[in-house]
């Protein structure tokens, strides 16, 4: 483990960017040059920018911004959208903007020359407010200015040498070339650190991209982040850059369906867990959903409702049927919607305006119906990178959330289009069963982490008192729900009636047979007993009769005088 | 290789020419560009022109007003338009055609 050992030891210089120094672990590699390369309107300048701000207000870190493209009016106007204030930085000594004109019609090369003029006035600069920071934005665009591509690349590599030797942290930024990262090949100067961002449009959706292309002597996360220009300026959005840390509750929640809650170990979700309902189409998602909203507005907490289906009206219409009542929450404020189509604007948009509407309503519930839906604007991958945001996002505020997802009826049932489940800390799975010419609905719940769950199959019936949950029958004919499970029950009755009756029956013929077997045992004992005194009174007979002519012969004998 | 000067010579006949060198310490290089310019000033424009040494070591300041970058850079400040001359003026057909004294081809 030498490597983290030295990770320790390079010192970064943090940007404040949300999610940037996360990625880099810190921040760009203090006292060294970094390189943001991009195509036009990718955001460097506005990296750049963020980083020098940043710097000089929150880091103590004054910075020059050295700009090759803008002058410093532009800079400080475009700058102004972002809530900074360069000119009462500039004004405090925190930063110093320098904009360096170079126009080719004007000059003239007449032999040899070094740029030591942008070196005294860089100097000067990072002399006069005591600069830690420097951005060069972008420097490339001298090679369109001065005549001569050889003496400006050897002087380049000597500023990027001397802000080094200076202990500048620098952030040099260069348009992207076809095939190199910069056109000019500014990577070869400049090796400690490169970051390049992307600006692609993939079925007509855009998404900005950031990536580490290397960070000499520290790890750092590689893979593209996307990244956000906001009305805060650059957000980037790692995953990783949630640790999964988050507090639980052991608090439970209503899911406003009360069998439901009996499946769930008698009391409901668990508060900031992430609930999926997934199912065909049909199957009664929203209204689970809906059902929840609804438990929430009742127990007077806030939610938000997020449709990217419907319009807010008509899921209070449709809600209605099922007697939901959306309509007083709303009233009350309780409840909001945010209905948009998908394709309204990308996925990182969406995921920052899900944020807003968090941030700002502060809710302890939120809806999303269904996520299934943003597969018209992103890949799967895409749309799981960014659910796992929101879901993290939410779940650090002990936010439960209920997402339902559209399975089309060939997948696997398992599974959810978008690939979430894992995510998922309760999976509630709704699906059709067709029998017997109806179809019905049914509900089970595939998992639950950390609570003991029904592992039954319940059918699912909306009414218009709201959602019924009722056992279907499980039995040698099969899963029945509706119309078949009310025959076959009825037909089980009549055969349990019939067996119980064969039943009794059997018992009576017993009882009959205990009978006539004690009778004969008693005609068996009358017998023995008559039989019995019979012997006994010819053994008495007999002794007599011995008795008698011992007694005869002594008295014989007595007469004949015999000796 | 015409003697006379024709390009600046047709207007601002009369007027000063000021010229501004800007250099960064007395390296071999500023020196030998002030020496050709003092050549050159001497042969097309003689007694009416200005020349002032701008030496960014001790006026770093003055760069950002002219926006210099290169080193040696000269300034022909009168008369209008402003014209940039960069390296060391040792290509005297090229410093003559930067300062509109002869005209391009």
């Amino acid at each position: 483990m030498a490597g983290s050992k030295s990770v320790r030891r390079l010192e970064k210089a943090p940007t404040g960017i949300q999610g940037f120094d996360e990625i880099t672990q810190g921040g760009l590699p203090k006292g060294r040059p970094t390189l943001i390369c991009g195509g036009p309107g990718s955001g460097k300048t506005l990296l750049g920018m963020q980083f020098l701000v940043n710097g000089a207000i929150r880091y103590h870190e004054p910075g020059v911004f050295m700009s090759f493209e803008e002058t410093a009016e532009e800079l400080a106007k475009n700058c102004v959208s972002l809530g900074y204030d360069l000119k009462g930085l500039a004004a405090s000594k925190k930063l110093s903007l320098d904009y360096v004109h170079v126009e080719r019609s004007e000059i003239e090369e007449t032999g040899e020359y070094d740029l030591e003029g942008l070196f005294i006035r860089l100097d000067h600069a990072i002399k006069s407010i005591g600069a830690k920071r420097v951005v060069l934005d972008t420097v490339e665009s001298l090679f369109a200015g001065l005549p001569n591509p050889f003496i400006l690349r050897a002087e380049l590599r000597r500023l990027f040498r001397c802000l080094k030797t200076k202990g500048m942290t620098a952030v040099i930024t260069g348009e992207q070339g076809t095939d190199t990262l910069t056109r000019q090949g500014l990577e070869e100067y400049v090796s400690d650190c490169v970051v390049a961002l992307s600006h692609r449009v993939a079925n007509q959706i855009s998404t900005r991209r950031l990536r580490i292309v290397k960070y000499r002597g520290s790890i750092h996360g590689t893979n593209e982040y996307p990244f956000l220009i906001g009305e805060t300026g650059l957000t980037v959005l790692p995953i990783t850059s949630i640790r999964l840390e988050h507090a639980v509750s052991k608090e439970r929640v209503s899911s406003g369906i009360p069998r439901l809650d009996s499946m769930l170990g008698g009391k409901g979700y668990f508060r900031g867990t992430t609930v999926l309902v997934s199912g065909t189409a049909g199957t009664g998602k929203t209204s689970v959903a809906a059902a929840f909203a609804d438990a929430a507005c009742r127990r007077g907490e806030k939610c938000i409702f997020f449709s990217f289906e419907e319009s807010s009206s008509q899921v209070v219409r449709n809600m209605r049927s099922i007697g939901i009542d959306f309509q007083t929450p709303l009233d009350k404020g309780l409840l909001k919607f945010y209905a948009e189509r998908p394709t309204l604007y990308g996925l990182e948009a969406h995921l920052a305006s899900v944020h807003k509407a968090i941030d700002e309503f502060k809710p302890k519930v939120v809806i999303l119906d269904p996520i299934s839906n943003l597969t018209s604007v992103g890949i799967e991958s895409d749309i799981k990178m960014m659910l796992t945001r929101i879901i993290d996002y939410l779940k650090v505020r002990q936010v439960t959330t209920l997402f339902t997802s559209l399975t089309s009826p060939g997948d696997v049932i398992e599974q959810t289009e978008v690939g979430i489940s894992s995510l998922c800390d309760t999976w509630l799975i709704l699906r059709d069963i067709e029998l017997g010419g109806e179809r019905n609905r049914a509900m089970y719940v595939l998992k639950a982490r950390g609570m003991a769950h029904s592992n039954q199959i319940r059918e699912f019936r909306l009414t218009s008192r709201g959602i019924d949950l009722v056992d279907v029958y499980v039995g040698p004919a099969g899963v029945l729900t509706g119309a078949a499970r009310l025959s076959q029950e009825a037909l089980e009755k009549g055969q349990e009636y019939i067996r119980r009756h064969e039943l009794e029956l059997k018992k009576i013929n017993l009882e009959s047979k205990r009978r006539a077997m004690e009778a004969q045992v008693a005609a068996f004992r009358g017998q023995f007993e008559a039989e019995e005194k019979e012997v006994k009174s010819l053994i008495a007979q007999e002794e007599m009769r011995i008795k008698g002519a011992t007694h005869l012969r002594r008295n014989m004998a007595r007469m004949r005088k015999a000796d | 290789m015409k003697p006379k000067p024709v390009g600046g010579g047709n207007k601002n006949r009369d007027t000063l020419w000021e010229l501004r060198l800007y250099v960064a310490g007395q390296t071999p290089r500023s020196l030998a560009a002030f020496s050709n310019l003092k050549k050159i000033c001497e042969d097309h424009l003689k007694g009416k022109y200005h020349i002032e040494v701008v030496d960014l070591l001790q006026n770093p300041k003055l760069a950002k007003g002219d926006q210099i970058l290169a080193i040696p850079t000269l300034v022909r400040k009168l008369p209008p338009p402003l014209k940039k001359i960069i390296g060391d003026l040792s290509d005297t057909e090229r410093v003559l055609v930067g300062l509109d004294l002869r005209p391009k081809f």
